[in-house]
């Protein structure tokens, strides 16, 4: 078989962009609310404020000047991130895991010096990776330390968790494991390993790398499946506290276990992808319309996620 | 899958989007059925210029002369007309259902030439005469033996016919039948010209006492130096006029005869010459763009729609829009290949922008300068990344140097002798160096692989793009009727709520699907 039938997905529950886009996305997210997600620093400010956990910013950098400040704002640690504000698919960011005397060492070994370092802070700054080229900031922020949970299946990089919200209610999950195709990064477009989580248990289920599936890690060869998160309600609980606070109907919420601190809220996504659907070899459709007829969402989280846990639990994986 | 609110959206834009079709498909048609605007580009249609040349001797007095010309004549559309009247000067006016064209001067001597010259088209569309109903005619007294053959031939008519077109017809076969009884023959004799049997069917008709009289015409065919004025027999049968030819006594006007007066006036009238000027017919056919004749023929009918149309506006604007009509087309493309193929590109529009340079280059030569210019552009942008420049200066520089290599590519193909080289110059420049950055930002990112992936389909939509927007029967639809764009912007709604998969989805989502049965 090259292609699928329309009928085919349709049968499976499949939701196509086109359909996303207008049912989901223009329909629930209203567009004033959407820097509140593009803004990774409002995000985060507002994370903060409302008590959701969130990697500590050290300083953000908004004026091309201010990149030489940088040493100062990193002297007491040992590792951080460098990311755009405004950036997008993971694009822009550079990941410090420590130091070599004077100079840096990226999570992948590489050594660079300070002055390359203010480069890429003024290519951020510059606006070469937020949308539409605009001016940008740049963060600076903890490392995750992340969980050796995953370590038998990630390659280099920090692997992390997408919720897919509903109506504030989870409906979707995977894991999100860099490859070296990746080169660490955990975005499946461009190579990093998806693995379907089951909402109700928490479980990894399926893999998929591009659009085929798989069973095992393409590096380490560890099987994908059968993994259990750990802090599953608690990941649940921060996903539907971010839909409250941001106010958007369909959004994508990317957490990441740190091995001391627990779920962290790493960023949100007013239009999340579609590969959750064959990561978990399930489509969408079905857990969204249960909810869309839902005629009142729970106010409080735990009855919330309760309930979120209760819709899925019968949605088998239709592969 | 959709609420209600959706659900009112749809219906929303599917009604916006049968209106704007609807009414953009229905004003095509009235311009096409009413207006007889050609849905292909370069049809001709047939045109004729008939002259009427008048010779006068003039005697060193003032002369007067008149003409009757014609007057909306039925079954034609006028284009053009005009009077070549010399040192004359010249009246035109219509009187009695006549229209004279009378000149005038003061002193001339020897011959004296007047043209008279019209452009004539046909047309599909009778345009009805009315009219006040004429009187009932008083029986003629006619001279015996005559008058007893002109009774006895309608007594017998009379018997055979209904109405006064039949009768017309019945007496019409009866009087030009070839096994005529002696009735006939009297009335037939001394009789050799078509005019004098025209008045003497008329004269006939009167002892009916139906209405009627005769029209002069040219039987408009291939082109002919000395044409004739030929009778056409016209009868009322007290609702119309109904034309009758003389010899077939077939009813209706015969195609492509041109009636240049009715009624017994005469055609020319003169003062102060030594003879009666003689007149000189002669037809020539042409062939004219349908678009041109449809427009005078919307004019005439007092249809304001196509002076307002596009087809006003100066030649060159015109060619302007020509090429611009077509982008909506090309976005509709880019709507289809984007929302429902699922192609990748740079840029929304850029590739359509590009098609429209391909529109100078050809799109051999289109696609190798393109991917010549991205290449050198992309070789310099990666050069310059060593460098470290700011974003701004960074395009800046990449946009000289896109300019540079444009003009160096021009200057060696003005040297190398190839036209098609020159053409670079169209290219949208700004629009190449956005690409050459995103390109570039694409192939550092996420590998060359997915820069040619996009750089490819970019490439590819602006090929189909090029060959949708040079389509020529394309451009002749959107120039002629624009309101083929209410159409287009009804199908980009319509597709702005197309919800179903796209094909690259089809092949995206195919591991779903493989265990299922």
């Amino acid at each position: 078989m090259i292609f699928a039938r329309p009928s085919q997905l349709r049968a499976l529950g499949i939701v196509g962009m086109n359909e996303r886009n207008s049912a989901y996305v223009m329909e629930y997210n209203r567009r004033r609310l959407y820097p509140l997600v593009d803004d990774k620093l409002q995000t985060k400010q507002l994370a903060q404020a409302n008590g959701i956990a969130v990697p500590e910013l050290y300083g953000v950098i908004s004026i091309q000047y201010e990149t030489r400040e940088l040493p100062k704002i990193v002297a007491t640690h040992e590792s951080f991130v460098l990311k755009p504000s405004q950036g997008a698919g993971g694009d822009g960011v550079l990941v410090v895991a420590g130091r070599a005397g004077e100079s840096y060492r990226l999570v992948n070994g590489t050594i660079v010096t300070d002055e390359a370092l203010e480069y890429h802070l003024s290519r951020i700054i510059s606006g070469m990776f937020s949308l539409g080229g605009l001016p940008d900031k740049a963060l600076v922020e903890y490392m995750v330390k992340f969980d050796p949970l995953f370590e038998s299946v990630s390659y280099q990089g920090v692997p992390d968790i997408r919720v897919i919200v509903f109506r504030s209610m989870p409906v979707a999950a995977m894991v999100r494991l860099p490859t070296r195709r990746s080169g660490g990064k955990a975005n499946l477009h461009q190579g990093a390993v998806g693995a379907g989580v089951d909402i109700a248990s928490g479980v990894t289920t399926h893999g998929v790398l591009g659009n085929a599936r798989v069973a095992n890690h393409p590096e380490t060869g560890v099987p994908i499946g059968g993994i259990a998160i750990p802090h599953w309600p608690t990941i649940l609980e921060l996903s539907a506290r971010c839909a409250d606070l941001v106010g958007l109907g369909y959004l994508g919420v990317d957490i990441v276990l740190d091995r001391d601190l627990g779920p962290l809220v790493l960023e949100l996504n007013a239009r999340p992808g579609l590969n959750v659907q064959l990561a978990n070899r399930i489509g969408l459709r079905e857990g969204l319309e249960r909810i869309e007829n839902l005629s009142e969402i729970p106010s409080a989280i735990e009855e919330r996620v309760a309930l979120a846990q209760s819709l899925a639990s019968d949605l088998r994986p239709a592969g | 899958m959709t609420g209600p609110k959706a659900r009112t959206r749809d219906l929303h834009v599917r009604l916006l989007a049968l209106v704007l079709i609807v009414l953009g498909a229905s004003v095509c048609w009235y311009k096409n059925a009413y207006l007889g605007l050609p849905l292909r580009p370069g049809e001709d249609t047939e045109t004729w210029t008939v002259q009427a040349q008048l010779v006068l001797e003039a005697r060193r007095k003032p002369v007067k002369a008149s003409l009757l010309v014609p007057r909306e004549p039925p079954g034609f559309v006028v284009l053009d007309e005009d009077f070549i009247s010399g040192g004359f000067g010249l009246a035109v006016e219509t009187e009695g259902g006549v229209r004279r064209a009378s000149w005038a001067v003061r002193r001339a001597s020897g011959p004296q030439t007047l043209y008279y010259r019209l452009s004539l088209a046909r047309t599909e569309v009778e345009t009805a005469k009315d009219g006040p109903v004429p009187k009932y005619p008083p029986k003629p007294e006619y001279a015996e033996p005559y008058g007893s053959a002109v009774r006895g031939i309608l007594d017998e008519v009379r018997e055979e016919s209904a109405d006064i077109a039949t009768f017309t017809r019945e007496l019409l076969l009866r009087l030009s039948s070839p096994a005529a009884d002696e009735n006939v023959h009297l009335i037939r004799e001394g009789i050799d010209d078509p005019n004098e049997w025209a008045l003497r069917v008329v004269d006939i008709l009167r002892g009916a006492r139906i209405p009627s009289r005769i029209a002069y015409g040219l039987r408009l065919g291939d082109s002919r130096n000395q044409a004739r004025l030929e009778p056409l027999l016209v009868v009322h049968n007290e609702k119309q006029w109904i034309y009758f030819d003389l010899e077939s006594g077939e009813r209706g006007l015969p195609p492509g005869f041109l009636i240049w007066y009715e009624g017994d006036a005469p055609l020319i009238e003169a003062e102060g010459v030594s003879k009666l000027p003689e007149i000189v017919f002669s037809v020539t056919r042409t062939y004219r763009e349908v678009v041109e004749v449809a427009r005078r023929r919307a004019g005439q009918r007092g249809s304001r729609l196509i002076e307002f149309s596009l087809l006003s506006l100066p030649v060159n604007l015109q060619n302007v829009y020509r090429i611009l009509l077509m982008v909506p087309l090309g976005a509709l493309l880019m709507v289809v290949l984007r929302n429902v193929v699922g192609l990748r590109t740079f840029g929304t529009f850029m590739p359509i922008l590009i098609a429209l340079a391909f529109r100078e280059t050809q799109l051999l030569w289109g696609i190798i300068l393109f991917v010549l210019l991205v290449g050198l552009g992309l070789g310099f942008r990666f050069y310059l990344e060593q460098l470290r420049l700011l974003l701004v200066p960074r395009l800046a520089a990449v946009l000289t140097i896109v300019l540079i290599v444009m003009a160096a590519i021009s200057i060696f193909s003005a040297q190398a002798g190839m036209q098609r080289g020159l053409s670079v110059a169209l290219f949208p420049m700004v629009i190449l160096a956005m690409v050459i950055e995103r390109m570039s930002i694409v192939w550092e990112e996420h590998g060359p692989a997915e820069a040619m992936i996009q750089g490819l389909g970019s490439l590819v939509v602006a090929s189909l793009g090029y060959l949708v927007m040079t389509q020529p029967l394309l451009i002749h639809l959107v120039f002629v009727f624009p309101e083929v764009l209410l159409v287009v912007l009804g199908i980009v709604l319509l597709l702005g709520r197309y919800t179903g998969y796209r094909l690259s989805e089809l092949w995206r989502f195919r591991s779903a699907v493989q265990d299922s049965p």
